[in-house]
């Protein structure tokens, strides 16, 4: 395989990391030089394609979250269809199914991929580390509250937790509950206090963070 | 839309199928007893689909719903906690009662 013959064969090789070279990362060379060698894909395409997902944050999300705050017909459109009413923004999501939860007083989502490190990420980027690591998608499903609790989330006792796990072909967005005292205020205003973690579930919205 | 085998409401086990390599039903839900939400449209079948077959016909996913402390014995949290996911509906089968 190409990676595992030396440096120097007429093709870049990604920076050495601090650490040994894994057998996925070799792989993940070795396809991708063949892929290029034979014309199927090059490498301003790779690089480009990584540059368009590392440019989408979760300030999209954030802009949908605060116009379905301001606007009750939005988010009955958002929650019918979150990829159209991305769309109304003039934000592109569509590929993969998103669904949008919707947290109340009452119930709370929690968002997780057990299986892997499924996310909606033409809404809010690429996911943190935490939220690929074995640990929250294990602890995630089987004790939410406990996770709840070291995220530093504390919810009503009588709110029920819902977990949602990603398994399949739909991603799944938070719609955050509106905090108390943003009345009035602006979209601008509003998506300025929403965050990437009250999106996935494991934080709430909090209007002392303006 | 492939035809539905389970309306919403209904009451669904998971089966525990020996599927190996690719899938996307996670092991903590297999012959559990879940309530089906609605369902996400067809899709091609992962199973397939990952080692280069095209997973057609596609096939209903169910949006079900689990009680947690159906799931884990001595759950922490709420009787009224529960967790939701998408299965495919070959992994379900009608369950009665419970």
């Amino acid at each position: 395989m190409a990676a595992e013959q030396g440096q120097d064969h007429g093709h870049d090789h990604p920076p050495r990391s601090d650490h040994p070279v894994r057998a996925w990362e070799k792989r993940e060379a070795a396809i991708r030089s063949l892929l290029i060698e034979k014309g199927l894909l090059t490498a301003d395409a790779i690089r480009a394609k990584i540059e368009e997902w590392e440019q989408k944050s979760p300030a999209l999300g954030a802009r949908i979250v605060a116009r379905a705050w301001s606007d009750p017909a939005f988010e009955a459109r958002l929650l019918a269809d979150a990829i159209e009413a991305a769309g109304e923004l003039g934000i592109e999501a569509r590929g993969v199914k998103i669904v949008a939860l919707k947290n109340t007083p009452r119930l709370h989502h929690l968002v997780v991929c057990t299986l892997c490190s499924c996310y909606p990420r033409a809404l809010l980027g690429l996911p943190p580390a935490w939220y690929k690591a074995p640990a929250y998608r294990s602890r995630a499903v089987s004790e939410p509250r406990a996770v709840l609790a070291e995220f530093g989330t504390r919810l009503p006792p009588e709110t029920e937790v819902r977990v949602v796990d990603s398994t399949a072909d739909c991603r799944y967005l938070v719609l955050p509950v509106r905090p108390a005292g943003t009345e009035g205020w602006s979209e601008d205003r509003l998506a300025g206090l929403i965050g990437r973690d009250a999106m996935i579930g494991v934080a709430v919205v909090q209007a002392a963070r303006a | 839309m492939a035809e539905r085998r389970f309306a919403d409401g209904a009451l669904v086990r998971v089966r525990d199928l020996a599927v190996k390599g690719h899938m996307r039903t996670p092991f903590y839900v297999r012959g559990r007893q879940g309530r089906v939400e609605g369902c996400q449209g067809s899709f091609a079948n992962p199973e397939e689909r990952a080692y280069g077959a095209n997973g057609l016909p596609a096939r209903p996913l169910y949006h079900v719903r689990f009680r947690q402390t159906d799931l884990w014995p001595g759950y922490g949290g709420l009787a009224a906690d529960s967790l939701s996911l998408d299965l495919f509906e070959h992994w379900l089968e009608p369950a009665h009662g419970g």
